[in-house]
């Protein structure tokens, strides 16, 4: 993972509903379970992540986010947790609605395509941007909803979402908390906390 | 020739069944009172000495107690599921105590339909009480008790065995750990319970005069239909196709498909070991299980009590308790804030999933249960 968990760490209360949508092998919720007391779920449909969640002793529910959130209650959460997935999804706008009507906090980190290396490739190279936060060709990628910090930006204002928190994080793995258009050039990952807002 | 050697490679080996005489007797849930009762039951793998690594095996509605092994040198099928139950087997025996046994209500040797009613000194048949799945639970309690099992490390069972697992770990949250569901439902549908009572009524005609086939009696006919809901169309397809075992189908004269004769033969052969009267009274139980209701039909409150971990496993091709009835009990484990988790396996094999290896399944049990293991040894 891109981000670091104890950057998710310090939006997260202690003893919280956790949902991390997307979760991986677990590790994150391992984690918050184990400094933050939460109690947390996983959802995720990759049966080998799924596997090292069992082994981790995490929560982890069998399921494909691209079928919808419906199962899960308005409020169900304290907050929502979504590192790395949203680029992959079916319908990214769709799901980031849905975040915030299970719960009124969400956490949503994702690989930037404004990232000079993505523009150098495509602008001098004429090719398909590989970078070491987009490692895939485009014919294998999982990624079908790339965006930039720009485009996300526009998107949080489109759906009138509160911005707690907008960061990026850059190639060394440090958050760094900018307002500046140079992070849309320099960070490799986004990382935003929202709220519903008014 | 020799009767085949049965093979004990990862097997329990020769099992031997006990009884367990109850003569405190048991007040079921309907209230009536079974002044006493029996009840059969195998075990397999060490209890350990601070008898924590216990396990439960609740049947479906044709199992019983002889899940895992063999009764003899000569028996050529072992038990109903021992392709789980053994040693580096999913439910491995040389972790677990696993406890399995044939319900209140059953035809392999607890008491049933087929035992002697004290008051009449004649077979109780169809005159046996009703038996519901709080039932059967409050009677695996009593082995538990008599086994000197105060707590069950994981109680696991698929079909009408999840709901008893389900049954347990509201009934008996201090006495179960671990909560397994496989091919499960917090309640039978509509659908469910017409096909339950398509196939009672088949039974019941056996009564009617005359109408009672000896080649396939009422009972055959209701396993027939049982046995069509527990497969999918696609396993069928794969079986069997359009392949014709007799006659010729250009002329249209006496044509059986091999499916037609699968079935028969089933139907006749479950006809002559089972008990009809236990097929009703375990479809009966199967149709009036719901936990939800005492509760105003609020699952996730109805699970409140329970402090077990819950793993939940469905099949994709499972038409008769579908993944969404799984997902119902998941749905309801995470909104009263149990710890869960999920698994739905792809399979072509419907409903009998939960009796097949199919790898995936039998991968995510066994770490599963590993893990329940490791806890106890911690």
């Amino acid at each position: 993972m891109r981000i670091d968990l104890k950057h998710v760490a310090d939006f997260v209360e202690d003893n919280a509903r956790v949902l991390d949508l997307g979760c991986g092998d677990g590790k994150l919720l391992e984690y918050l379970q184990e400094s933050k007391s939460i109690r947390g779920y996983g959802v995720e449909r990759d049966q080998d992540a799924i596997e090292s969640c069992i082994q981790r002793g995490v929560n982890v529910i069998e399921h494909d986010l691209n079928s919808g959130l419906d199962r899960f209650p308005d409020d169900s959460f304290d907050i929502v947790v979504m590192t790395e997935t949203l680029q992959a999804l079916e319908s990214p706008r769709t799901l980031l609605r849905e975040l915030l009507r299970i719960a009124n906090r969400c956490i949503v980190s994702f690989p930037n395509f404004g990232h000079w290396r993505c523009r150098f490739q495509l602008l001098f190279r004429g090719r398909m941007p590989v970078a070491e936060h987009l490692p895939h060709a485009w014919y294998n990628t999982p990624n079908i909803h790339l965006c930039t910090f720009r485009d996300f930006d526009e998107m949080c204002q489109l759906e009138k979402l509160e911005v707690v928190e907008r960061s990026v994080i850059d190639p060394k793995y440090r958050k760094v908390t900018s307002k500046s258009a140079l992070s849309n050039l320099f960070g490799t990952t986004g990382f935003y906390v929202l709220g519903r807002g008014k | 020739m020799n009767a085949p050697v049965p093979d004990t490679h990862g097997s329990v080996g020769i099992v031997e069944p006990k009884l367990l005489e109850l003569d405190q007797g048991v007040t079921l849930q309907c209230g009536e009172v079974l002044p006493r009762l029996e009840l059969i039951y195998e075990t397999y793998g060490d209890l350990n000495q601070d008898r924590t690594n216990a396990v439960l095996i609740c049947h479906a509605l044709s199992g019983h107690h002889h899940a895992a092994g063999f009764h003899s040198e000569t028996e050529t099928r072992p038990g109903w599921w021992d392709n789980c139950i053994g040693p580096g087997k999913p439910i491995d025996t040389n972790r677990f105590h696993v406890v399995s046994l044939n319900n209140l209500g059953g035809c392999h040797g607890s008491t049933g339909p087929r035992s002697v009613n004290p008051k009449t000194g004649e077979p109780y048949g169809e005159d046996f009480p009703t038996v519901t799945v709080k039932d059967w639970v409050k009677t695996q309690a009593m082995l538990a008790d008599a086994l000197n099992i105060e707590r069950f490390a994981a109680v696991i069972g698929g079909s009408l065995g999840g709901m008893q697992a389900l049954q347990w770990a509201i009934d008996y949250p201090d006495r179960i750990g671990h909560a397994v569901l496989i091919a499960c439902a917090p309640k039978l549908s509509a659908q469910n319970i017409a096909f339950n009572e398509i196939a009672r009524l088949a039974i019941k005609m056996d009564s009617v005069d005359g109408s009672s086939d000896e080649a396939l009696p009422g009972l055959g006919l209701a396993r027939m239909i049982g046995h069509v809901t527990y497969l999918s169309d696609d396993s069928m397809g794969t079986k069997f196709g359009r392949e014709v075992k007799s006659g010729d189908i250009e002329q249209g004269r006496d044509v059986q498909f091999q499916v037609e004769s699968y079935l028969h033969y089933q139907g006749s052969r479950f006809a002559q070991t089972f008990d009809p009267n236990t097929y009703v009274l375990v479809t009966r139980a199967l149709d009036y299980f719901d936990p939800a209701i005492e509760h105003n039909d609020n699952l996730v409150d109805t699970l409140q009590p329970a402090t077990a971990k819950f793993l939940v496993i469905s099949f994709s091709s499972d038409w008769r308790f579908s993944p969404e009835r799984s997902n119902e009990i998941v749905d309801a484990l995470v909104a009263a804030g149990k710890s869960t988790v999920s698994a739905n396996i792809v399979s072509n094999m419907g409903h009998d999933s939960f009796l097949m290896d199919i790898p995936r399944y039998f991968t995510v049990l066994k770490t599963y249960l590993a893990s329940v293991a490791d806890e106890l040894d911690a």
